[in-house]
């Protein structure tokens, strides 16, 4: 074996040196918003990017639906971007582009020690707090166990979509996509009014993955049609995407024999969901959750190494961004107090569970000392439900309940103060369905 | 004049055949490519083993069991000579009952008699201590020290770049149609692209070696495909399997492995199907393949990651000929004609010597060797910025800022390395991911995919729509969308 290995004596020597109170990893919407709101609480921050720009996916995400909740108004992903980006700025937020963080280590019981390389060498980077907001990857094509060729045209929709808006590339004239969820749909939608022809979307459970708003707007209205119980199988083309094999499923989500047939398309998007990348958080120590592959941690956000958070969608894969900006400010307020002193911990803390329909809950841990919001998702839709809880008198009334949709609840510290050792978060029918 | 070789197939034997000519004076060596790059057939979708040399009846497959000894030993130096990445990490054949007892001891005879160095039969307990990641069932196991793991891809495209270094000449998507022969001699080959004469032809095709041998007057022989389908895991998956794992063997196969690529991913596969004859592109995965595989790796490891976690499945076609052996043989009638073909398992192991050997039926045809006398044995890897520590990366990148560019972040493969695998002749995306990795991580390439079009874009000159995966016919994009420029 050829390769040398790392011999750390050598490197600390050789490498230049940076302190600051918070280092942000990873400059989209979360990172942003933290980077922002620590500057603003008066601490030094230090915010650094993996690319050339900042904003993370949002600048190709040409799209609105951005910054509702946090504006009242509807941008698109590069306008709410540029916002985020201008206020970091105006702010003085120091920000380190092209700097990609090749190593994570917890120092001294609190805070960590990041390697960056950029074009300005290898550095070391200290901080008594550090907030770790890195986003997620798209799951690809052999992850979700489509056989057959591997030919050019199989993308995911991330890429598909990064080539479109922000190269200008036209990935494909015959599309089958892969996953309802609202990246399907919106993507659809961005081929269909390029001219090109989805022939399919195509969705391995019972219903939409999507918001119903995006399965009017960007298939109905373009006469996409969506195949429901179904999956693509294979993949057929040398050179490129000739055709894919699609076929039934059933309960189990396995093809039904005798169902198969052939779609004929030049290429395959893959919008299958969205994988936390939180492998550097792991490598360091931290504890994930394999319900959310993100890392487990508490009303602070605080990860189970004491002084690093983590916020956005490498906490949890949120469907808005605004639930990744108020993530990111979170972060900021924990790492303030943290650093001035007056982040009070419980002797011991209270678990949130996912129990009866629901699929994970965030934060994992509580203390009951204060009003704490809670991120959810159902696991199957469900209409006229509520979101309950056996341990204390609190539900709230729920329309129409989906996967795709975030259930974000506030609940207030008077009510989780005397909840003992956990909180089961359930979406039962609403309002019979309550046990006594 | 110089003596003409033309090398028809740029897989791993055809490039040790040409880095073998390449050594000579008096040589002009010619290699003929179909696809776009170099080791993109058998060569790039197998295991990677270098085997110790216990497999092959010597009285069956004398080729088979003389090379693949003769391969492994040659192996050590021209890895290092080469800068190919290599891990000499042994391998051991599980027994799980006594009917597979006694084909450990077949094998570990045949092993001896073939010379095979340090072999021998262990217990369970030293089996644990060997591999602790191997199945307690195991009752016990064939342990080969010399077995070794090598990058193939990387292995082939190391012989030709140093082939090329000594003079020989790649022709890439070039097709072979037909070996010419007249009066009894062979004088070139017909491609897609021009008539190219040679006295002599070196047949390497891999798994169309029949059909082209065929066009010469020599047949005979068949060459059918049999395809084999592996999973892949990230290089952080667990287990690390540090041994090659293999089941005990059947006459078709060596069985499903377990074991660890020469970059670091958990590596599972492959099963052994038998292809129609005219299937010979037929690379294919297929649902009831990979159950199979998976079945098969399950009883050699405990506590594989599951399924859902593999990064990438592949499969890959062995040229299995009819008659069992390796075929290299050189004829009358017609002269100059050296088949090279029906190199399955052990074909990677044995490339070097099966080059020696292609060496030495020239020099039957009265061709006398001295080494050139500018001749370069080795060969500069590409630059492996991921393995280098800190103070070395430091001082890369305050020569050059892009190696400060991260373009994969899953395999942290930076710019400046993707633009010395476009210097070194990589025209596709897969060329790049190929001798850089960029692309071969968690993400299969879907944060550095319009990265990697544009460097090579820019770095080649071509147009960004141009830009393909696999060459001809394979673009990324087809086209730019209406608003563009």
């Amino acid at each position: 074996m050829r390769r040398s290995s790392a011999k750390p004596s050598l490197w600390v020597l050789a490498v230049r040196e940076r302190e600051a109170d918070v280092i942000v990893v990873g400059g989209g919407p979360a990172g942003l918003a933290a980077a922002s709101s620590c500057k603003e609480a008066g601490l030094e921050v230090l915010l650094v990017e993996r690319e050339g720009s900042l904003g993370g996916i949002l600048p190709q995400c040409i799209h609105t639906g951005f910054g509702i909740l946090e504006t009242k108004e509807d941008y698109t992903g590069p306008e709410f971007a540029e916002m985020l980006e201008k206020r970091a700025r105006d702010l003085g937020v120091e920000i380190l582009l092209d700097s990609y963080v090749s190593r994570l280590s917890q120092v001294g019981g609190c805070g960590a020690s990041i390697e960056v390389l950029s074009p300005r060498g290898v550095e070391t980077m200290r901080a008594s707090t550090l907030i770790f907001s890195t986003g997620c990857r798209e799951r690809n094509a052999f992850e979700i166990g489509i056989t057959g060729d591997r030919p050019a045209g199989v993308m995911t929709a991330g890429t598909a979509q990064a080539l479109m808006d922000l190269y200008g590339l036209l990935p494909g004239r015959e599309v089958v996509v892969v996953g309802s969820g609202d990246v399907g749909l919106i993507m659809s939608r961005r081929f269909a009014l390029e001219g090109a022809k989805v022939k399919a979307v195509v969705e391995i459970t019972r219903y939409p993955g999507g918001l119903t708003r995006n399965v009017v707007q960007c298939l109905e209205d373009f006469g996409i049609p969506m195949l429901l119980s179904h999956a693509v199988l294979e993949v057929r083309g040398r050179k490129r995407v000739e055709s894919v094999v699609v076929s039934e499923v059933d309960e189990k989500q396995g093809p039904v024999p005798g169902t198969e047939s052939e779609i004929e398309c030049d290429t395959l998007v893959v919008a299958a969901g969205l994988v936390p990348e939180a492998g550097l958080l792991e490598k360091a120590g931290a504890k994930i959750d394999p319900l959310t592959g993100g890392p487990f941690v508490n009303e602070f956000l605080e990860t189970s190494l004491r002084g690093v958070f983590a916020c956005g969608n490498v906490l949890v894969v949120n469907d808005l961004v605004d639930h990744a900006v108020e993530q990111g400010r979170l972060c900021a307020m924990s790492a303030k107090s943290l650093i001035e002193g007056t982040m009070r911990r419980p002797s011991a803390w209270k678990r949130a569970v996912p129990g009866e329909n629901v699929r994970f809950v965030v934060p994992h841990l509580f203390s009951g000392d204060r009003d704490t919001v809670f991120y959810s998702r159902v696991r199957s839709p469900m209409r006229d439900c509520s979101l309950s809880f056996n341990e204390i008198d609190k539900e709230v009334r729920i329309r129409a309940a989906m996967p795709a949709e975030m259930v974000r609840v506030r609940i207030e510290g008077s009510l989780l103060s005397g909840v003992g050792e956990a909180l089961t978060f359930e979406v039962r029918g609403w309002p019979k369905g309550k046990r006594g | 004049m110089p003596f003409r070789v033309a090398i028809i197939g740029a897989g791993v034997v055809g490039s040790a055949v040409a880095r073998e000519l390449s050594k000579y004076e008096g040589f002009e060596v010619h290699v003929l490519e179909k696809e776009a790059d170099v080791g993109w057939g058998a060569s790039k979708a197998n295991t990677g083993i270098l085997h110790a040399g216990y497999d092959d009846d010597p009285s069956k497959f004398p080729m088979r069991a003389r090379l693949c000894r003769a391969g492994n030993e040659l192996w050590r130096g021209l890895a290092d000579e080469l800068e190919v990445p290599v891990r000499w990490c042994g391998s051991l054949v599980l027994a799980f009952d006594e009917n597979e007892r006694r084909v450990l001891a077949e094998l570990l005879s045949r092993g001896r008699s073939n010379g095979v160095p340090g072999l021998r039969v262990v217990g369970t307990d030293l089996v644990q201590k060997l591999e602790s990641n191997a199945s307690k069932e195991a009752v016990e196991a064939l342990w080969a020290p010399t077995s070794g793991i090598i990058s193939p891809y990387e292995a082939t495209v190391a012989l030709i770049e140093n082939a090329t270094e000594n003079g020989a000449k790649l022709h890439l998507e070039t097709l072979a149609r037909r070996i010419v022969v007249k009066d009894r001699r062979v004088v070139g080959v017909e491609t897609d692209r021009g008539f190219l004469e040679a006295d002599a032809v070196v047949n390497a095709s891999g798994i169309f070696g029949d059909l082209l041998s065929g066009t010469a007057g020599i047949s005979g022989f068949r060459i059918r495909p049999r395809r084999g389908e592996y999973f892949v895991f990230d290089r952080d998956a667990e287990p690390k399997v540090g041994m090659t794992l293999f089941p005990a063997p059947r006459p078709e196969t060596k069985g499903v492995v377990v074991t660890q690529t020469a970059d670091g991913n958990l590596l599972v596969g492959p099963n052994a199907k038998d292809l129609g004859e005219k299937e010979r592109e037929s690379t294919e995965t297929t649902k009831g393949g990979l159950e199979e595989v998976w079945r098969e790796a399950s009883r050699l490891v405990v506590g594989l990651p599951p399924r859902s976690a593999a990064i990438r499945t592949f499969a890959g076609l062995r040229p299995e000929p009819d008659r069992g052996d390796f075929i290299i043989e050189a004829y009358e009638d017609p002269s100059g004609l050296v088949n090279c073909v029906g190199t399955r398992s052990p074909g990677l192991t044995s490339a070097p010597a099966i080059a020696m050997e292609v060496a030495k039926l020239l020099a039957k045809g009265g061709f006398r060797f001295a080494i050139k006398g500018k001749w370069k044995s080795r060969r500069k890897a590409m630059t492996r910025f991921r393995d280098l520590p800190s103070s070395e990366r430091d001082g890369l990148i305050s020569k050059d800022p892009s190696y400060g560019r991260i373009v994969c972040t899953c395999e942290t493969v930076t710019e400046a390395e993707i633009k010395e695998a476009i210097r070194r002749g990589a025209r596709t995306l897969d060329s790049i991911k190929f001798r850089t990795r960029a692309g071969m991580g968690r993400c299969q390439g879907s944060f550095c995919l319009a990265k990697m079009m544009v460097l090579l874009s820019r770095e080649t000159g071509t147009r960004i729509e141009d830009v393909s995966v696999k060459g001809k016919g394979s673009n990324v994009v087809l086209g730019r969308v209406r608003d563009g420029t």
